[in-house]
């Protein structure tokens, strides 16, 4: 619904498990709601292009850059953020794969490639290496040469797969 | 060899032990810091208008639409800051180059060098707006002609970037043997092998694009400036210097940084403008470049093209090396610009092999393009090319193996420390041992028969081979100063122990993803005999850290694990004396083992570390002449570079058809003296490997003759992705530096530099059979697929370029 006083929209999504109702502008993209407006600058913009992935948080469950949608398109919707998915003192199998395996240096790309790890890995729990690597066709890495961040999620496909087996 | 200096003082110690890294978990949950995150109450955005021409000058620029945006607080222009902001230096001076030097304005005012050189800034309340009147700002250019290769640079006639400075000629640089004798060697020799190459320009693309955010403290008339940087204590002294500003007034942080390799190390334009926008408008400033900035306003690297003569006997000895270099140094004279391909390359062109004679002969030149700096390796990856390129086309003049003749010259143990040809003294290294250890892995033999009968069937194999040696660590202040750096390049650490006994460290170099918050961590824990978790390393804050020179070169853990080293035995030799006092012992007869000082031979008269740490707090009882407190600082000088070596080598197959070349195994023995965190180690080879692979196959900038860049953007560029690689290998050797107190050796830039030789070697051996020799990066399929064409329309007897 938009207001015509200021030509912004009324959207409701929930961020995190935490649902909102907010006025935001139509040019809104979802990166700027979620870093300028939640403070959430876990997710990083490495260009203006949609090609570097560091952006990439889920919509509904599924990796979407959100430098390249408007909030305003996504009413209703579930988003998660590198924020939502574990924290410094209980990381997510993921983030702690991803410690154990050296997957990361700089850490710049890192909450957009967790976030599309996530992705694939709900999606199969248990991909090859060849399938990780098409599956981080969205995001680039400068800092590891990517090998460390294919055996992390690896490790971390079974670890929540055994996680599963368990619960 | 035993790598005495590292051994773990104690059982359970961490050091040498693949520990995961203590900045990963803020990292792994978004709450790392860098700079775009930073906010602060009351801040501007600003943006900058850049030149869409790589030469022009500026007839008049119109801002009053621009002006007339709403929330605009204003539009400096360089008419508005000239005088006000002095221009951006340059900080290496290479002596003997004659180096042209000339003036970098924060904004151009009356002529633009290249696409993006800065021409405005806008600051304004929103993003928005700045970028609204950005687009409202109206430049009148007046465009003249440019002049963006080397090769067209010094021609008659050339437009001239600089007033003043002839041929485009920015400095002109030698090293080495006598002209004379090398030119000697060279008509004498059995054998001679020449080739011309070209190693292409090449953008850093760190993944977190450049950003400022300035805070101007009208009353203490003190700056604060959190910045993307390499170095924030190079970053006080440079901002302050342009900006007139005391350096004590000015605080630079550079907390959680997005990677650098080089790009980070310079002081751009940027921050001083937005520092200046702070101060002059009493708000804060912030300013993050977008992708498409940094392709044209962050330094770019390499942009050599080199003219380079092996000569040597017919059974595979070498004799004299000749290199003459044109360095493409862009628009304007970088921070570090000048060192890079004379410094930094010209005396290392011999690589690990003895050659008698060797001589490097470079002009830097001015061109209409992006400036060009450090990128990761910064000229030593330049020289390894060379060398190892040359050494296959030696091999294939005289019929040998790459291997054997590799062999036949490398550098033998017994030979060091080794003073090549240039004066530099390599320190410590086993390069037959290394190349042995490689063998291992790849069976010479087995691989060679596949390769023959894979031919059979029509398969193009190849396998490329690198024994690389590269000077890093830097390094020697004295040689920094008569190398004409501008700076200093020992290190400092500060170890501060509390009354708990808990560790905090100030170092001044300034990890960007290099880890050194664990590797320096684990130095302490086994030198104190403390828990990892008792620790804290801290930088990238000048408040916090008294100096330091930061992080590039591969220096940050042999030159700051030095500084910490010398700190951490302060800190035990006080506290040692104050362990003796509490012992009723006398100093010599404690051994510290495990966090306790104990009698020798009577080990229930001990007292524990962190009981001294607090009895040197109390001061209730300190022996004489001990101050209170338990903290130590050292400033450490080194007293050479150092030299890692190792053995790269890479099996590929190209696709006689389409060009298309795929990676099929590569395989790197390393030598970087012991591992503190081997994990950390082989992370930092991997990833230096693969930037090394974009070059030989992806990378590279591109500019039209007009000086448009035609790879501007991530779309045009091709960084590496994970489904283009194989799996890498990774072994070590370990051969400790003897001047170094860890004895470690740099390893940041390694896998940079032996890659991307491997890798075009590993093509050319692979295309070989085809007569094609040498050709130049990037080895796209369209490039691989020309040259097999163009050699099945030629004699069977081309030779690619290579002539003898």
């Amino acid at each position: 619904m938009m207001d015509p006083s200021n030509n912004h929209h009324a959207v409701t999504l929930t961020v995190n498990g935490q649902t909102r109702t907010e006025s935001l502008p139509p040019n809104l993209l979802l990166s700027e709601y979620l870093r300028d407006h939640l403070r959430l600058t876990g997710t990083h913009v490495g260009c203006d292009t949609s090609q570097c992935g560091a952006c990439t948080v889920l919509v509904d469950g599924a990796a979407v850059k959100s430098c390249t949608v408007l909030v305003v398109q996504l009413p209703g919707t579930t988003i998660e953020t590198v924020e939502g998915l574990g924290r410094p003192d209980q990381l997510h199998p993921v983030q702690e794969a991803f410690r154990e395996a050296h997957a990361l240096q700089c850490g710049f790309c890192t909450p957009g490639v967790l976030m599309t790890a996530v992705a694939l890995l709900n999606g199969d729990p248990h991909p090859t290496d060849a399938e990780i690597r098409r599956g981080l066709d969205g995001i680039i890495c400068r800092c590891t040469g990517y090998e460390n961040i294919v055996a992390a999620v690896t490790r971390a496909g079974n670890g929540m797969a055994a996680a599963q087996e368990v619960g | 060899m035993p790598s005495e200096q590292l051994a773990p003082t104690r059982p359970g110690s961490p050091m040498g032990q693949s520990i995961p890294r203590r900045e990963d978990a803020r990292l792994l949950t978004g709450h790392g810091h860098y700079t775009a995150d930073v906010n602060r109450p009351g801040q501007l955005y600003a943006v900058m208008v850049r030149s869409p021409h790589a030469h022009a000058h500026i007839r008049s620029i119109r801002t009053d639409a621009a002006r007339a945006v709403a929330g605009v607080a204003a539009i400096y222009t360089g008419t508005d800051v000239a005088g006000r902001i002095a221009p951006i230096p340059t900080a290496w001076i290479p002596p003997g180059s004659d180096l042209a030097i000339t003036d970098h304005p924060a904004l151009a005012d009356t002529t633009v060098r290249y696409v993006g050189d800065g021409v405005a800034m806008v600051v304004a309340e929103s993003l928005d707006s700045a970028r609204e009147a950005r687009a409202l700002i109206d430049v009148d250019y007046e465009p003249l002609g440019a002049v963006t290769s080397v090769a067209d640079a010094m021609r008659e006639g050339a437009p001239r970037v600089h007033e003043g400075v002839s041929q485009n000629v920015a400095l002109h640089w030698r090293a080495g043997s006598d002209p004379s004798a090398v030119d000697h060697a060279m008509k004498t020799a059995e054998v001679v092998v020449r080739q011309a190459i070209v190693q292409q320009r090449l953008v850093p693309n760190p993944m977190e694009p450049r950003a400022a955010v300035a805070e101007f403290d009208a009353a203490a008339e003190a700056l604060t400036l959190w910045v993307t940087s390499q170095n924030p204590h190079i970053h006080r002294l440079l901002v302050a210097g342009v900006l007139g500003l005391a350096e004590h007034r000015v605080r630079v942080i550079a907390q959680d940084v997005g990677g650098g390799f080089g790009s980070k190390i310079a002081c751009y334009p940027d921050e001083v403008l937005v520092a200046f926008a702070a101060r002059d408008l009493g708000r804060p400033v912030k300013w993050v470049e977008e992708r498409r900035e940094h392709f044209v306003a962050t330094t770019h690297g390499r942009d050599h093209v080199d003219e380079v003569e092996l000569a040597g006997r017919r059974d595979g000895t070498f004799t004299a090396l000749r290199v003459r270099t044109r360095a493409n140094l862009g628009a304007y004279l970088s921070t570090a610009g000048p060192g890079v391909p004379t410094i930094l390359f010209g005396l290392i062109t011999n690589g690990p092999y003895d050659i008698p004679l060797a001589a490097t002969e470079v002009y830097g030149l001015y061109t209409h393009t992006t400036p060009v700096d450090a990128y990761r390796g910064a000229g030593r990856p330049e020289a390894t090319f060379l060398i190892e390129r040359l050494v296959d086309l030696f091999a294939r003049e005289i019929g040998m193996d790459p291997v054997a003749v590799r062999s036949k010259n490398l550098v033998t143990e017994d030979r060091f420390p080794y003073t090549n040809a240039f004066g530099i003294t390599y320190d410590s290294g086993r390069y037959h041992a290394s190349l042995d250890r490689a063998l291992e892995h790849l069976d010479l033999g087995a691989f060679r028969s596949e390769q023959a009968a894979a031919a059979r069937h029509g398969r193009l194999l190849g396998l490329g081979v690198s024994t690389y040696v590269e000077m890093c660590g830097l390094g020697p202040s004295e040689v920094a100063g008569a190398v004409g750096f501008q700076g200093g390049l020992w290190e400092h650490a500060l170890v501060r122990v509390l009354p708990t006994g808990k560790v905090m460290v100030m170092t001044g170099i300034s990890p960007h993803g290099q880890g050194e918050e664990t590797t320096f961590a684990q130095v302490v824990a086994d030198r104190l005999g403390c828990a990892l978790d008792d620790i804290e390393v801290m930088h990238g804050d000048t408040q916090l850290v008294s100096m330091g020179w930061g992080t590039y070169g591969s220096r940050s853990t042999a030159v700051g694990g030095g500084a910490l080293s010398v700190a951490l035995d302060r800190v035990v030799d006080k506290a040692r004396k104050i362990a003796a006092h509490v012992l009723e012992a006398d100093v010599e007869d404690l051994a510290f083992r495990e966090g306790r000082f104990a009698v020798h031979g009577v080990p229930d008269r001990s007292v524990a570390f962190t009981d001294v740490a607090l009895k040197a707090h109390l001061a209730w009882s300190l022996p004489e002449g001990v101050e209170p407190g338990l903290e130590a600082e050292a400033s450490y000088n080194p007293s050479n570079f150092t030299y890692p070596f190792g053995t790269h080598m890479a099996v590929v197959e190209v696709d006689p058809d389409t060009g298309d070349i795929n990676v099929q195994r590569y395989l790197a023995v390393d030598d970087c003296g012991p591992r503190i965190n081997p994990l950390i180690v082989e992370g930092q080879v991997r990833g230096g490997i693969v930037q090394g692979i974009g070059q030989a196959l992806w990378e590279g900038g591109a500019y039209d003759a007009q000086g448009q860049l035609l790879t501007g953007s991530l779309m045009d560029y091709a960084l590496p992705k994970a489904r283009w690689l194989p799996p890498i290998e990774t072994d070590f050797t370990e051969t400790p530096a003897p001047h170094n107190p860890l004895g470690v050796k740099g390893v940041g830039e390694t896998g940079t530099i032996a890659a991307t030789p491997t890798i075009v070697n590993a093509v050319m051996d692979a295309l070989a059979p085809m007569g094609i020799h040498h050709l130049d990066m990037p080895l796209t399929p369209e490039r691989v697929w020309r040259a097999i064409q163009d050699a099945r329309t030629t004699a069977p007897a081309a030779t690619g370029g290579m002539r003898s």
